[in-house]
């Protein structure tokens, strides 16, 4: 029996040489990958080592004092949340809306073809000519002014493809068998949406407007000149502090300010910024993905 | 009864509109972006800006007293070197990590790859710049002898870190979709895994890996901030990758605080956006119509 398994298959040089390349292309592109991730927890890590010396609770609850040379980061936390609520209330309805229409109305034809060109071009722009654009239609055109408002609907529509193409991809996975029951008992369209459709689909849309929140609150070029301020002194734990028409702090451009423009800043300090600023984006994440996991395991079909 | 149902009638189609608006809503605001950039630009663009000069002179001195002058030239060349650069790092690793991923790693293993890249490309551009000029900054002084270290290097590095998350994601998808028919075909004729991909995967998805380099491209070309903080401010075109630039994208971020609004300089900002509009549109537009040539394949 032996005998004949080794009949019929012998080792030839030429096997031996396709197995050896096959090893060697997978241990390349293992260390290629691994090149890339491991930089940047390192990276990360590094961050986290330089800022301990700042992070506290303190930190986190009190305003920057002398010059932004020390104290912490309130008025700017605070800012950068207004920005994203407000962004967020603006842009949501929106983008959902836009979804359900591209997956549940849209024909396949030219004009949708150009609509998800729009989508993919819109998240294309750079965040610099968003802010160009927020400037001159919301600042200046709208009159809004540099104030919060204008800052949050610029980001919002910059952030708005996120939750569309996550929408979509949220509706779309919903059966179509699913849709196809409700018609038959005489439900309207709106009917199926409404009570099949966007329940069915919910975690998904949940999921692309926590992603939406961290894009948000990481920008900072589209806020620069549409409402962020470098400095604002507000009164500290008064989370109403902030009027929607008043210029606010944001952490990411109070991030930018302390480590480029103001001298003589403390090593810890910007580090500390920088260590909150991508907890918060890092964390949101994550519970987006643990959302989408958890979601993903007990669906029905 | 036939009241209820009429009022139905009425919300239904009102609701329906307003999905139809929402809908269209991406179209109205490509289109805002262009028209209002375009607004604040035009009055110069069209009465003042000689454009050739514009686009072939180096000589970038807008708040010069006795010669101001706008050549756009030399930013330009520092878009492109940190962006070629960038590219150089990104688009081999980033492919590799995509195969890899891909086709060689366990379930479980792509799983948390996935995760982790998802999760790097959530990383701020403000904290990407904050790396470039704190770290990496340190690192190439030490390790080049530099005398700064916020150079086309570290932008281009920086860039590089930033694009692999995309490159990767739609990398993986394009090779993804490819039928797993061909898969079994080439493994039935006998071939190894990498005899597989080289021969099989990578002309099938190859449309889709272009598409994957050419997003990364546009992401690099209009990043602002990471740029802004790690390139240095020499408006110079770099002769080597340790000089000092800037990029199209850092100029306005850094200019148009102090320009006044309305004046030529402050118009010429909004020029530049234009320009960078038009670039990524471009760019955006042929990554579309390749995949779209796969579709139709």
């Amino acid at each position: 029996m032996s005998n004949t398994t080794q009949a019929m298959y012998t080792e030839t040089p030429f096997v031996r040489t396709k197995r050896r390349y096959q090893g060697l292309a997978k241990y390349i592109f293992m260390s290629m990958t691994l090149l890339m991730i491991l930089p940047l927890i390192l990276i990360v890590g590094y961050l986290f080592v330089k800022a301990a010396p700042v992070l506290s609770l303190d930190f986190i609850f009190t305003n920057p004092i002398r010059g932004m040379r020390d104290g912490g980061i309130w008025a700017a936390l605070l800012g950068t949340i207004y920005l994203v609520v407000i962004s967020l209330v603006t842009s949501a309805p929106i983008g959902v809306l836009a979804a359900v229409y591209l997956n549940e109305y849209a024909k396949d034809n030219w004009f949708t073809r150009i609509i998800n060109l729009a989508v993919v071009n819109l998240a294309g722009v750079p965040s610099i000519v968003h802010a160009l654009f927020g400037l001159g239609a919301f600042v200046l055109f709208a009159g809004m002014g540099r104030s919060i408002i204008a800052a949050s609907l610029t980001l919002g529509i910059m952030t708005l493809p996120v939750i569309i193409a996550s929408t979509k991809e949220a509706l779309g996975a919903v059966p179509i068998a699913f849709r196809e029951a409700c018609w038959n008992v005489g439900a309207t369209r709106w009917q199926t949406i409404r009570s099949i459709v966007l329940p069915n689909s919910i975690s998904g849309i949940l999921t692309g407007i926590i992603l939406q929140v961290s894009r948000a609150a990481g920008e900072t070029a589209p806020i620069m000149f549409t409402g962020a301020v470098f400095f604002k002194a507000i009164p500290e734990g008064d989370l109403l502090a902030y009027g929607i028409f008043d210029q606010c702090m944001a952490l990411s451009m109070h991030l930018f300010t302390i480590s480029t423009q103001v001298p003589n800043v403390p090593t810890a300090l910007p580090y500390g910024t920088a260590v909150v600023l991508l907890g918060t984006v890092l964390l949101v994440n994550a519970v987006a993905i643990v959302l989408r996991v958890y979601l993903r395991s007990r669906k029905k079909w | 009864m036939g009241n209820r149902k009429q009022l139905e009638i009425i919300t239904e189609s009102a609701i329906e509109w307003l999905i139809r608006i929402c809908g269209i809503s991406a179209i109205l605001f490509v289109f805002g972006i262009f028209f209002f950039v375009f607004r604040e630009g035009a009055e110069f663009l069209f009465g003042g800006l000689d454009l050739w000069q514009f686009l072939t002179s180096p000589e970038w001195y807008p708040t010069s007293v006795s010669q101001k002058r706008y050549g756009v030239l030399a930013l330009m060349a520092g878009t492109a070197s940190v962006t070629l650069l960038s590219m150089a790092i990104a688009v081999p690793f980033g492919l590799g990590a995509a195969i890899y991923v891909s086709e060689f790693c366990g379930p479980k293993a792509k799983e948390t790859f996935k995760i982790v890249i998802e999760l790097l490309a959530a990383i701020p551009s403000v904290v990407w710049g904050f790396i470039g000029l704190t770290l990496m900054n340190e690192l190439i002084i030490t390790l080049f002898d530099a005398p700064i270290g916020l150079t086309v290097l570290n932008g281009g590095i920086i860039l590089a870190l930033m694009s692999v998350p995309i490159i990767v994601s739609i990398g993986e998808d394009a090779l993804k979709a490819v039928p797993d028919s061909y898969r079994e075909a080439a493994e039935a004729l006998g071939s190894t895994r990498w005899q597989m991909i080289y021969r099989v995967l990578l002309p099938a998805a190859k449309n889709g890996l272009l598409a994957a380099v050419l997003l990364g491209v546009a992401r690099a070309v209009g990043e602002t901030m990471a740029v802004l903080m790690a390139t240095g401010h020499a408006v110079k075109i770099p002769g080597s990758v340790l000089d000092s630039v800037r990029t199209l994208t850092a100029t306005i971020a850094a200019e148009l605080g102090e320009a006044p609004v309305a004046s030529d300089h402050y118009q010429v900002l909004f020029i530049i956006g234009i320009l960078l509009f038009t670039i990524t549109f471009a760019v955006n537009l042929i990554a579309d119509l390749v995949v779209k040539g796969i579709k139709e394949q």
